[in-house]
């Protein structure tokens, strides 16, 4: 893992210094909330629906086991004893007060993190496929080279007062779990014929009121010529973008406005002018920031005590079916623990959650962890010896819900319960989602199903990409809820289809389930999946099933 | 033609600890919107609202929400602020947590 240099860790103190008087002035009146307001934006600071709401950045979703007891220390200290995981590898507490918020950055930066950059108009938080380094299918570990992105996008002079927010994501695998086609910039690491690593650069994807899947800018993009790349990209959108209308700022409306050829035109041109002033001290750089990710000793294989749990035991035995993918190294595993155990907030941990995290990761997954845009928790290092001990202690903490992947695995962002943009609730609706279909005891047998639910047009919890979207709305002053269908963030990402009229709040959940009933009557076996059943057959019956029995109810009336 | 006039509260966030806050009439911030000034007049809503955007060092974000008066004082019209009268619904926090 990245260890902090000098000039990282003075740079960060120096900030929450920054900050501190900052806070110092606007609460003695010396600042306006007008003037105060960029500042706490820059360094994370909200102010929400009920309350402030700190993000805090967590790079390319990589954590160690000291920093996520610290977040601990910080949920139980200065909040309410738990934290939010967002859809961009971030943690929100939802409590702070302004006082203290910068105690909560310092105590921060004492585990080398800080919460720089996950607000405002400027490059955000890099973020990664959640198994990098640990992947069977992977090319090369994302997490060097988001970490370089990280250095680089800091602070850069250039690109504090973009014309809106920019948001970067990389994956080495070709499984993408990064979703990187729904990013302003997205980068997947490929091979060329050559055997040479490069990066397929993505560029104008992302979801929100308007949105689109990225197109390939570049097929190829050599290491040494990456980050003079990306700075043409975004110097060519910082001049060009937007800035007149907020809801076609974005660099996906830049895109789709001057076109693609347009746009690699002048990359090509501004990248010629960049790349002379690039000296190559950012490939040394990179050279040192990747031997720090080297990956860690993997002991041989020893699964005697696996392999007896696994035949034994069949609540650890769908747990390992559910919650642990392929590890590069032979006797290892990647394990998700999901923080949707059913009727819980989805992404929420509490303090002695995370405590338990810590230690499971120190004690047996070589002190790593990652946190997923899908909001769960990875031990991306396990050797499978260890598996039934940890099984024990997630279960004891409440963590060992065997759902990871199936219909109550639910991305949820806040929604109205927090989020002062929220046109709509998101989490009852997942909580209840989850809680219904675990009653049914039918998610097994549903298998593979993504739901999606965003509580405003921004879509921060990812609905058109769900495979069943949940978007909500305020329709004349009542929360309404539209669905989606057919959406899929993986390497070949497509924006799922609305189906029609929107349900109300205590309509939502049983339109679901008729979503999914209808789904199990459609398929051809159990190996065909939602999605694939939905692209085989269209949106028709899955409208029929949503729709039909209401139409014959208002006929009847 | 323009659209009659709704009675409104003055609601902001409470600068230090981000909570919910109403105007009351003798100009102090109350956490309950019951004990909040209920305001008929559209003149005087604009009035109460400037005085309380002067308040920066006190609130942040102040704006004019929609009310009704109810037997223990002014009621929500909309669920945001319904919401923002009590807290999230996921745990008991907020201002329901004292209630």
């Amino acid at each position: 893992m990245y260890s902090y240099t000098d000039f990282d860790e003075a740079f960060v103190r120096e900030r929450v210094a920054q900050f501190r008087a900052q806070v110092e002035r606007r609460i003695d009146g010396s600042l306006t909330e007008d003037e105060f307001k960029p500042l706490r934006l820059m360094n994370g600071l909200y102010l929400q629906l009920h309350a402030y709401m700190l993000r805090v950045a967590i790079p390319y979703g990589t954590l160690n086991g000291r920093q996520m007891r610290q977040l601990a220390m910080i949920a139980r200290r200065w909040d309410k004893g738990y934290g939010h995981f967002t859809t961009r590898q971030n943690i929100q507490f939802n409590w702070p007060e302004l006082r203290d918020v910068p105690d909560m950055l310092d105590a921060l930066a004492d585990v080398q993190m800080h919460a720089i950059q996950t607000s405002g108009n400027t490059i955000r938080n890099v973020t990664a496929d959640h198994f990098a380094g640990a992947a069977e299918d992977e090319v090369a570990d994302p997490r060097p080279v988001a970490e370089l992105i990280r250095q680089w996008s800091t602070d850069h002079p250039e690109f504090q007062f973009l014309p809106r927010k920019f948001k970067v994501a990389v994956t080495g695998s070709p499984d993408d779990r990064a979703v990187t086609a729904a990013h302003d910039i997205g980068l997947r690491i490929v091979r060329n014929e050559e055997g040479q690593i490069g990066y397929r650069v993505l560029v104008g994807g992302g979801l929100g009121r308007t949105p689109m899947i990225g197109k390939v800018l570049n097929d190829f993009v050599s290491e040494a010529d990456l980050l003079p790349y990306l700075e043409a990209i975004v110097a060519v959108y910082n001049l060009l973008g937007r800035r007149d209308n907020k809801y076609k700022a974005r660099i996906k409306i830049t895109v789709h406005e001057n076109g693609i050829e347009d746009i690699a035109a002048r990359v090509d041109e501004e990248f010629t002018r960049r790349k002379s002033l690039f000296s190559g001290v950012d490939q040394e750089m990179l050279t040192a920031i990747r031997a720090q990710f080297a990956p860690p000793a993997f002991e041989a294989p020893q699964t005697a005590a696996f392999d007896l749990a696994f035949a034994e035991n069949p609540v650890f035995r769908s747990f390992v079916d559910t919650n642990t993918a392929a590890h590069r190294a032979p006797g290892y595993a990647i394990v998700t623990v999901s923080l949707k155990a059913h009727g819980k907030t989805p992404g929420d941990a509490t303090a002695a959650q995370m405590e338990v995290l810590a230690d499971l990761a120190e004690r047996y997954g070589h002190d790593e962890l990652r946190i997923s845009h899908e909001q769960n928790v990875i031990l991306p290092h396990v050797a499978k010896r260890h598996l039934p001990a940890i099984h024990a202690a997630l279960s004891t903490a409440g963590l060992a819900t065997a759902n990871v992947g199936l219909v109550s695995d639910i991305i949820a962002c806040p929604g109205m319960d927090y989020c002062a943009l929220a046109t709509a609730r998101s989490i009852p609706v997942a909580q209840q989602i989850a809680t219904r279909f675990d009653e049914l005891k039918l998610e097994h047998d549903i298998g593979a199903l993504k739901i999606k639910i965003s509580g405003c047009i921004n879509a921060c919890g990812h609905h058109h990409v769900g495979h069943i979207g949940i978007l909500g709305l305020d329709r004349a002053g009542v929360e309404n809820y539209q669905i989606t269908l057919g959406g899929d963030g993986g390497p070949d990402a497509v924006i799922g289809e609305r189906t029609g009229p929107g349900f109300a709040y205590d309509q939502i959940v049983p339109a679901i389930e008729r979503l999914v009933y209808a789904y199990l009557d459609l398929r051809e076996d159990r190996e065909e999946t939602f999605l694939e059943t939905y692209r085989r057959l269209g949106m028709e019956p899955f409208k029929a099933a949503l729709y039909e029995d209401e139409e014959a109810r208002a006929d009847a009336a | 033609m323009p659209r009659p006039f709704t009675p409104k509260v003055v609601t902001a966030n409470a600068l230090l600890e981000g909570d919910v806050v109403y105007l009351k009439a003798d100009d102090g911030w109350t956490r309950r919107i019951e004990e909040a000034e209920l305001i008929e007049d559209e003149a005087i809503a604009d009035i109460r609202l400037l005085d309380a955007q002067r308040r920066g060092s006190e609130v942040v974000g102040a704006y004019l929400a929609d009310a009704k008066a109810g037997p223990n004082g002014p009621e929500p019209v909309h669920f945001r602020e319904a919401f923002r009268t009590r807290g999230p619904s996921n745990y008991n926090h907020g201002k329901q947590e004292g209630a």
